[in-house]
């Protein structure tokens, strides 16, 4: 039962492997990326070079619902099998799953200037993604709240698991709502409705935010690793300290 | 009459092991007194006892069930009063009103008015929570546990804030309730003129902590 | 049940003789619309236009601000560590607790929602569909705000934290809410928008007294 700290340095060993590749395979995508979607892809016919924007708008999208989904995984795992490191996960996923979402937001509104005349229309889809931001910043409110970081981790694992329900929400609500936002046009049955030349820099970018991801993830969650660490040496100076007390006034009973 | 046991428990608070390898057994009509320094886990292996919180090791369970207390929470909540450090007293609840509530969430058959009379605030049954002093509030908090019969008392610092008199009325409670086949478990820096008890002294599980390195 | 209604009673008790929690809240609602005529000016048809935002709004803000002392009160005083160690069902006690707080706060909210609407001129075809959006939604916000209350336990800055958490999640009440008395003012069909609220309140019924009870446990065990 006492692997609370025995499993970190084996996520420490595996963590170290990965670390390199997903660096690597992040400075890959992102260079192939924006090169295809910068010089090698056509500009739209109808909205010119602003469709580039796209390139990093959608994989941004995208990585938002993901993170969310991976925390609220994480979360569900620490809840019911107890993994500490379930918590570290959902805790280092919701600043990054916050900052995509952001980002997000931030080029579909520098979109949606010359393309719907308007920087924000509150659109399902639009509405639905602000909501998400702001389920990201209270599960970050809340896991900071307490002095007591284990009760941060469940009170917010519980939150995000509750907040869960906005994500099909959004994934489906360009389909549910006739709304501004056009509706899915790469992931769709029938297949992709985007011509080869626009997809091959999208599913790069996508593929970068990914490896991204992966990598910032595993760099803080070694980072709360380590604070933890400290956490605990702080404690055991204490106890340390009261043992040596207990010594020098005799055995008390 | 059940007994109640536990083998084994090891308890992780705020970041470090607070005890280890620790067991202790409980015949029907048995006393236990814990003591032990300040953070010794004196609190927290009550609070195990009764249920709060999970060891991280080993396991508390009654002789007549195979579950441990924390898998079959409701057999052991009703078997089991906690008195802990706050006294739960409504401050605009008379000192009956006070006690009926939890009695009546156990049972709809309770003793109010005798537990009342025992602890000797009968006097005091019609004056809201608001106005008692701290030991009559710890009264009306023991006066809970004797509303309706219970296996097990669970008490955390019991005699704190009481004069001699409420503590030997308390004494009085303990002994019935051990003959009628109760059991005790009680922290305590005072002496508790409880007869027969045994000791358990934390300090001998205090654990250097192996895995924080 | 009868937990139930042994949780229920004492704390409509709590509430009568502490006395003051539903007479705040409820002016707290009633300020906070009758600042928006000095903010967007007397013009009768511009309020009128937006009375049922701004008394839905209005309402969710107060019933928010009511719902820190949920369990806060009781989690200060040691009682909540008691009433999970009984042999009660923690989801029951927390549906009294729930149920005594909508009696407090959101039905005094409901019977003030008239007069207000009168101020803002709301026109007489929306009353009925807004007492009975606010008879739908209220509960739910009761029933939401209780998953906040108890994840906030012990929390520094639990007041602030509290509306991070709940008024994301208030949003869908806000917005079926508001459509129904939009479209009976329309003369369009509001039944559907009622039928919706009465859906979220069913699945906050199912769902909320389960959430907010785990979220008390893990509150005491650490």
């Amino acid at each position: 039962m006492i692997h609370r700290f025995a499993n970190p340095t084996r996520f420490v060993r595996l963590a170290d492997v990965i670390q390199p590749w997903a660096a690597g395979m992040t400075f890959l995508f992102f260079v192939t990326g924006l090169y295809f979607g910068l010089f090698a892809s056509p500009a739209d016919y109808q909205q010119g070079e602003t469709v580039r924007i796209m390139y990093i708008h959608v994989p941004a999208a995208w990585m938002a619902l993901f993170c969310y989904t991976a925390m609220a995984a994480a979360c569900g795992t620490a809840l019911i099998w107890k993994h500490p490191l379930a918590d570290l996960a959902a805790r280092a996923t919701a600043p990054i799953g916050a900052c995509f979402t952001l980002l997000a937001l931030v080029t579909g509104s520098l979109w949606g200037q010359p393309m719907w005349g308007t920087w924000w229309v509150w659109d399902a889809r639009l509405t639905s993604v602000l909501i998400l931001f702001f389920l990201y910043l209270g599960y970050m409110a809340l896991n900071n709240a307490f002095d007591d970081a284990e009760r941060g981790f469940k009170a917010s694992a519980i939150l995000a698991l509750v907040g869960f329900v906005n994500v099909p929400i959004i994934k489906f609500s360009v389909d549910w709502w006739n709304t501004l936002h056009q509706p899915a046009s790469v992931l769709k049955a029938g297949g992709p409705a985007i011509h080869a030349s626009m997809l091959t820099p999208l599913i790069l970018m996508a593929l970068a935010f990914k490896a991204y991801y992966l990598w910032v993830l595993l760099i803080r969650m070694r980072g709360e690793i380590n604070a933890m660490k400290v956490r605990a040496l702080r404690m055991r100076q204490v106890q340390q300290a009261d043992m040596a007390d207990k010594v020098a006034a005799g055995k008390v009973g | 009459m059940p007994s109640f046991s536990g083998q084994g428990l090891g308890c992780f608070r705020g970041g470090r092991l607070v005890f280890a390898n620790l067991s202790f057994a409980l015949q029907p009509g048995n006393a236990l007194v814990l003591r032990g320094p300040n953070g010794s886990g004196k609190s927290t292996l009550l609070r195990l006892m009764a249920g709060l919180i999970q060891p991280l090791e080993g396991r508390i369970q009654w002789s007549d069930s195979d579950a441990g207390i924390t898998d079959d929470p409701d057999l052991h909540y009703g078997r089991t009063h906690y008195v802990g450090h706050a006294d739960a007293v409504k401050p605009v609840l008379t000192v009956t009103e006070n006690v009926a509530f939890w009695a009546r969430l156990r049972s709809p058959q309770s003793d109010v008015a005798g537990a009342i009379d025992k602890l000797g605030i009968a006097p005091l049954a019609d004056v809201p929570g608001q106005f008692l002093s701290a030991g009559q509030k710890r009264r009306v908090n023991l006066a809970r546990i004797l509303a309706v019969p219970a296996n097990l008392w669970l008490l955390d610092e019991p005699a704190t804030a009481l004069d001699v008199d409420a503590i030997a009325a308390l004494c009085d409670a303990i002994a019935e309730h051990r003959a009628a086949g109760g059991m005790v478990v009680a922290s305590t820096h005072q002496n508790l003129a409880l007869t027969d008890h045994a000791v358990l002294h934390l300090s001998d599980y205090i654990t250097e902590d192996p895995a924080l390195v | 049940m009868s937990s139930f209604i042994t949780i229920l009673s004492r704390d409509l008790k709590l509430a009568y003789r502490q006395g003051m929690d539903s007479v705040m809240v409820v002016m707290f609602f009633v300020i906070a619309v009758v600042l928006f005529p000095f903010g967007v000016g007397p013009e009768a048809n511009i309020l009128a236009r937006i009375a049922a935002g701004v008394i839905w709004v209005a309402a969710l803000l107060a019933s928010m601000l009511s719902l820190e002392r949920l369990f806060d009160a009781d989690y200060e005083d040691g009682s909540l560590e008691i009433l999970i160690l009984q042999p009660i069902t923690l989801e029951i006690a927390v549906a009294a607790k729930v149920t005594a707080h909508w009696l407090t706060t959101g039905l005094p909210l409901i019977i003030a929602a008239p007069v207000l609407a009168i101020l803002l001129n709301l026109p007489a075809d929306g009353f009925a569909v807004l007492i009975s959006a606010l008879a739908l939604g209220t509960p739910s916000l009761s029933l939401i705000g209780a998953i906040g209350a108890a994840l906030i336990l012990g929390a520094r800055r639990g007041g602030v934290l509290l509306s991070l958490l709940v008024l994301p999640l208030y949003i869908p009440v806000l917005i079926f809410g508001v459509s129904a008395v939009d479209a009976g003012l329309g003369g369009f069909p509001f039944k559907s928008h009622l039928l919706a609220l009465g859906g979220l309140l069913l699945a906050t019924l199912a769902l909320c007294p389960w959430v907010s009870a785990s979220a008390l446990r893990q509150a005491l065990r650490s």
